[in-house]
């Protein structure tokens, strides 16, 4: 019985953590009683349960992850999804629309839209299946999207979304992170949009630093205050920059390997939005939506294909 | 470039190679983790006037589709060397030799990865030779591993990996370019460190049984040296600098999820 790693030690693949009657998890592995790791990450030891959070790596999907995708084919009933890493997912209009829906589904999502959505199953046969019908679950038609690595996208949500609220709660921004490492941002101006993508960026770069939501709460108050002062001097800017934003409380919360708790997105106007589950009978107001959205959805779409390439 | 020369003896009368080294010394070897941007792992080696960079993609979608193994990821190895790389122009289309190297660094690989956790996708290892000169696919195996670790795939260890050879009748760790060219033999290996599994054993030149079973035996002492550099290179990336730490304060720690680590306490 002995562990041969400190708390949170940088480790390297093959290296012996620990021996005895400890149980390997996440990467680690096994071999007749010892414990090594299989990553290159930092060692932790709960319990008796040894593992390694990995700093790199391409999103491997979860049921239950939270998910932001890209509409790339729609095939008869199903739409074909990029959400990142080696597996593209399938999302089915029944897992998506409420019935009846029309035939075409392309009504509801086309190519080229951005959603967030939920993976609902996934396992070594079957590739990942989607769904779209928990709270927050939408299509995205404004903001922006924020590519990060997906090994980093704990460390953005903290400890049950300390870091995340608090970058919601002082940039009065809407945020949903995705698993898969995309982060929809709407922001109420392009300065505090900035600031939000350095936030996200730097956390990405210092992860696996201590005291991070500390100093990214005091970078965040002191660029706020430059944003200000420079306003101060530009009335119309502040006009935009003071919009009244939606309460932060009712921000996504979302856990590493918590249950599925799909994003509360805030409700701020998103009765405009095409929700997916509209019924067919609404399309009056679907019709007038998409031609909206159109010109709004501009900003993810570029985003999102920029990144594929 | 003038015409190559042969030198006049391999082994110098005080038992010295050609470059001054002893005969179980390896050349200077300087490892670089993360050197490319846009690949998702990388590493480059200089193992002495060798320098190879390797790149990893993945694990991704797997294109062309009739690759797909149902049950583990498929590693695909591409081992390229420059035009300029070599003395003569290397002509830049696909070789003979560079296929085969690519098929065996990737069998010398496959056996530390856990592919299996990534059914249906592919693995991608571009090798390129910037300057050769000798202990190519060793070198190439070596900057292979790390780039793979720093892609975050999951392996049973990094993979390091030397040629032993013989000239002028004496056994030498890690080949030169013209110990390479004018010695008698050579017995490129990799190991998986841990066990001492041998991943990758191939020879070229006649060596008797005792010379053989030597030469493997300073292979792994070399290869379990060059282990050591490997993790280090390693470490080096990914341990944050000193200063900006206060090491008490995890009090955002970005683990939440116990799991059932703490009910199973007196399992």
């Amino acid at each position: 019985m002995a562990v041969y790693f400190q708390k949170r030690e940088v480790v390297v693949p093959g290296q012996l953590l620990a021996e005895g009657r400890y149980r390997s998890s996440f990467g680690t592995y096994d071999d007749e009683g010892k414990i090594f790791s299989s990553l290159v990450g930092l060692a932790e030891l709960r319990g008796n349960t040894v593992k390694v959070v990995a700093l790199e790596g391409s999103y491997i999907p979860k049921e239950g992850d939270l998910v932001i995708a890209t509409i790339n084919i729609v095939a008869g009933n199903n739409w074909k999804v990029n959400i990142g890493g080696p597996y593209g997912a399938s999302l089915h209009a029944n897992n998506a629309l409420r019935r009846p829906y029309s035939d075409d589904i392309s009504e509801y999502m086309d190519i080229g839209d951005v959603i967030s959505a939920e993976i609902i199953a996934f396992d070594r046969n079957s590739g990942p299946f989607l769904g779209m019908k928990g709270r927050g679950l939408t299509v995205l038609t404004d903001g922006m999207v924020l590519e990060v690595s997906p090994a980093k996208i704990p460390r953005i949500i903290g400890r049950s979304g300390s870091m995340i609220n608090m970058i919601n709660d002082h940039l009065k921004i809407d945020t949903i992170v995705g698993q898969n490492g995309r982060i929809w941002i709407r922001a109420p101006s392009t300065e505090i949009l900035r600031l939000a993508i350095k936030a996200f960026r730097t956390i990405e770069t210092q992860a696996h630093t201590s005291r991070l939501t500390d100093r990214i709460s005091s970078m965040l108050v002191e660029e706020l205050e430059k944003i200000k002062g420079s306003v101060e001097t530009k009335e119309e800017v502040q006009e935009t920059a003071e919009l009244p934003e939606t309460e932060p409380e009712s921000e996504p919360e979302l856990d590493t390997e918590a249950e599925p708790v799909p994003a509360p997105e805030s409700k701020t106007d998103s009765k405009e939005k095409p929700e997916p589950e509209t019924p067919p009978e609404k399309k009056d107001t679907t019709v007038e939506v998409e031609a909206k959205k159109d010109e709004e959805k501009e900003e993810p779409t570029e985003e999102v294909s920029k990144n594929e390439s | 470039m003038s015409p190559e020369v042969k030198p006049d003896f391999l082994i110098s009368p005080e038992g010295l190679r050609i470059d001054g080294r002893r005969p179980d010394e390896m050349r200077p070897i300087e490892l670089k983790v993360g050197v490319l941007k846009q690949a998702d792992g990388s590493a480059s080696i200089r193992q002495g006037k060798t320098y190879i960079i390797a790149g990893v993609y993945g694990p991704r979608e797997l294109h062309p589709r009739h690759l797909t193994l149902n049950d583990r990821a498929y590693l695909r190895v591409v081992y390229r060397m420059a035009t300029f790389s070599v003395p003569d122009r290397k002509r830049p289309a696909p070789s003979r030799r560079e296929r085969e190297i690519s098929m065996v660094i990737a069998n010398s690989l496959k056996p530390a990865l856990f592919l299996e956790e990534f059914p249906k996708s592919v693995v991608d290892v571009f090798i390129q030779v910037i300057q050769a000169d000798g202990g190519t696919r060793c070198a190439a195996i070596n900057a292979a591993s790390l780039a793979l670790a720093d892609a975050g795939i999951p392996m049973r260890g990094l993979i390091p990996s030397v040629a032993v050879g013989k000239a002028d009748g004496k056994l030498l760790v890690d080949l030169g370019d013209e110990e390479d060219k004018y010695g008698q033999g050579d017995v490129p290996m990799a190991i998986i460190p841990q066990t001492e599994e041998i991943t990758l054993l191939q020879q070229d030149g006649s060596f008797t049984k005792e010379e053989l079973v030597e030469a493997m035996r300073m292979g792994i002492n070399s290869c379990k040296y060059l282990h050591e550099l490997q993790k280090e290179a390693l470490k080096r990336t990914y341990v944050r600098k000193p200063g900006d730490e206060g090491d008490e304060g995890y009090e955002d720690d970005l683990e939440t999820d116990l799991g059932e680590a703490e009910l199973m306490e007196d399992e």
